[in-house]
């Protein structure tokens, strides 16, 4: 387990180190250094340029999208694509996005609760075999979810939980993301002891000291546990695809596989105006985060 | 709190007589920071329990029966586990399919990684909006939305046969739906997402000393030299880490080939995932006894390759402080 520890200390993550090379004025250097912007520039061209393309794409008539044009912009601005991929099923997106919004909202509020008062044991309490639990709790985080998928979902079923959101959202208020636990662990290490040992000596218990120390200095990890937790639930497709099959209840990733089989090849503008609009929650998140997102996956390997 | 609280007692008790009470006060203490312990672990118990360990019990158990959901489960001894590995012609190919998955597309990644994290790692003119680029497709990359770009862009009328086309190539492959090159444009998308490795790889070099590079500069190393001679030895922790997080994250790759293939894993099973075919065998044949025993052979895979990385690791994987 230990190549979940972090690799280094936390650091701003977005300024580069100056070159250990000096005594070279700073306009030849510039000079030197435009084969290295080209080369940079051009790989960050093409390393986005298929997502810019769907996004162009997604205002072209599908006559347009197939003519080999080499404009990313339209000729013609074809926003009916929007209005016809929105109600282009049995329900509206709005349903669709309304329902990953409520199954994200529950994940995250589940993660940081259940995962933080684990942790806050792990980190702070001493009790009989921790570090056997400690050790369990690693071990599951590597665990393949096909391990435990069958019978999940045989009990589930036998619950009448299969076609709603529970199995969605119930189990993250039972701390099974244990990646969060062991996030909230590293940080909790990290606020000072005396702090709970004033509170103590005034007489306040583990549920105060808690409630009213851990938690909120925990905030800056809480803050990446929610991101995270948003970023993969939003994107989750496999679970929602397996407990899901009432279209009411969709999610946008089922939403979008139906709009894919049901129109099937013959709707591509549509298609892809939905399957733009859809990266926007994820690219609005990493605008807004980008800093919590990258330190999380710097120093931990979260998976991003 | 033991520091704090056994300087007081020393503090407070220099005769033995007055220890006991100040003891019994400490163990009291234990006692019901043990209850707490346990009360703040008791959603995590649960879970354990009934979403974890009991399932995995289960699941073990359901690998020797025939369950299917809608009868209930009859032993079956080792069939399951015979007829995969004597009569499953799809179980054998999603095993090739996967592993040639998982071993072309996490090398590829990590290099390309590894490489675009040494030219972005120095200062120079919107390298933080660089690094956003870079990393931005693995943030959508496993999204729905981008498998069913990659459907259309590989599509027999993609954008890609239309470019090429016009290129004067008149009959190009038709990608997503040629057995020979369906999983080699999935292995592209994977291989397009190595912005997270490459994150991890930046924080790892930000932790070379400075004062090796000068050094070497002063002996006149080449910047090949120094890449190879102090770069490389030093961050193959880092390595170790990525190629550990990136191997068990790609045997479980599932969405893009059920996308890309409409759940199939065609055409002629060439994007046929191990993952996908789970799902098939267990949620659309219901044959969740042989699903069941599939998925313990995808844990023992697993288990084996990431062993074998620990144990190959000794001999590459060098720690500054000698490994702790």
């Amino acid at each position: 387990m230990s190549t979940l520890t972090a690799p280094g200390p936390p650091g701003p993550a977005t300024d580069g180190r100056e070159s250990p090379r000096t005594g070279r004025g700073s306009a030849t250097r510039w000079i030197r250094r435009i084969p290295l912007h080209l080369l940079v520039a051009l790989g960050a061209i093409a390393m986005v340029y298929p997502v810019v393309w769907m996004a162009a794409s997604s205002l072209k008539p599908d006559s347009e999208i197939f003519s080999g044009s080499a404009s990313l912009l339209p000729e013609v601005f074809r926003w009916e694509n929007y209005a016809e991929g929105w109600n282009g099923l049995r329900e509206p997106f709005e349903t669709f996005y309304l329902n990953s919004f409520i199954i994200s909202a529950f994940a995250v509020v589940g993660n940081l609760l259940t995962c933080s008062m684990a942790a806050y044991a792990f980190a702070r309490l001493r009790f009989r075999m921790r570090a056997i639990w400690f050790a369990v709790m690693l071990g599951t985080i590597m665990l393949p979810y096909h391990a435990t998928l069958i019978p999940q979902y045989t009990l589930f079923y036998e619950l009448g939980w299969v076609n709603s959101f529970l199995p969605l959202t119930v189990p993250k208020f039972l701390a099974t993301d244990a990646f969060f636990i062991f996030l909230f662990v590293q940080f909790i290490r990290g606020i000072p002891k005396e702090l709970d040992q004033a509170a103590q000596i005034d007489g306040a218990g583990p549920l105060r000291i808690y409630t009213t120390i851990i938690f909120p200095l925990l905030r800056p990890a809480l803050v990446t546990g929610a991101i995270f937790t948003i970023i993969w639930t939003y994107n989750d497709f496999f679970s929602q695809l397996i407990y899901i099959s009432d279209t009411a209840l969709y999610t946008v990733p089922l939403a979008l596989r139906m709009f894919l089989d049901t129109t099937g090849e013959s709707a591509w503008g549509p298609m892809l105006a939905m399957s733009t609009l859809s990266l926007l929650p994820l690219v609005l998140m990493f605008v807004l985060f980008q800093r919590q997102i990258v330190e999380g996956i710097s120093t931990t390997g979260l998976k991003g | 709190m033991t520091s704090l609280l056994s300087r007081r007692t020393a503090g407070a008790g220099p005769g033995a007589g007055e220890e006991p009470p100040v003891r019994r006060r400490r163990n009291a203490m234990h006692a019901s920071e043990g209850r707490w312990g346990y009360l703040f672990l008791t959603p995590w118990f649960i879970g354990l329990a009934i979403l974890t360990a009991g399932p995995m019990l289960v699941s073990l158990y359901y690998s020797f029966t025939d369950f299917s959901l809608l009868s209930s489960a009859n032993w079956v001894g080792l069939d399951n586990y015979e007829r995969m590995f004597t009569e499953d012609d799809r179980f054998l190919s999603s095993v090739a399919v996967t592993l040639t998955y998982v071993f072309v597309s996490v090398p590829l990644q990590l290099a390309f990684a590894l490489m675009v994290a040494v030219l972005l790692n120095r200062a120079m003119r919107g390298v933080s909006a660089y690094r956003a680029l870079y990393y931005l497709p693995s943030l959508l990359g496993g999204s729905v939305a981008v498998a069913v770009l990659w459907r259309q862009v590989f599509g027999r009328e993609g954008v890609v046969n239309v470019v090429l086309r016009g290129l004067g190539w008149e009959n190009p492959p038709t990608w997503i739906a040629d057995p020979d090159f369906a999983l080699w444009t999935l292995i592209l998308l994977r291989v397009w997402e190595f912005g997270s490795p490459m994150v991890i790889f930046l924080a790892g070099l930000r932790q070379v000393p400075a004062e090796y590079y000068e050094a070497a500069h002063v002996d006149g190393a080449s910047a090949l030299q120094r890449f190879f001679k102090i770069t490389l030895p030093i961050i193959t922790p880092v390595i170790f880490l990525n190629a550990i997080l990136q191997l068990i994250g790609a045997f479980q790759a599932f969405n893009s080939a059920f996308i890309v293939s409409g759940g199939t894993g065609g055409p002629s099973d060439s994007t046929l995932f191990y993952t996908l075919y789970i799902y098939i065998e267990g949620f659309t044949s219901f044959r969740m006894g042989y699903a069941s025993a599939l998925a313990w052979v995808l844990l023992g895979i697993i288990a084996l390759f990431t062993a074998i990385n620990f144990a190959l690791s000794r001999f590459w994987v060098h720690y500054e402080d000698g490994g702790r």
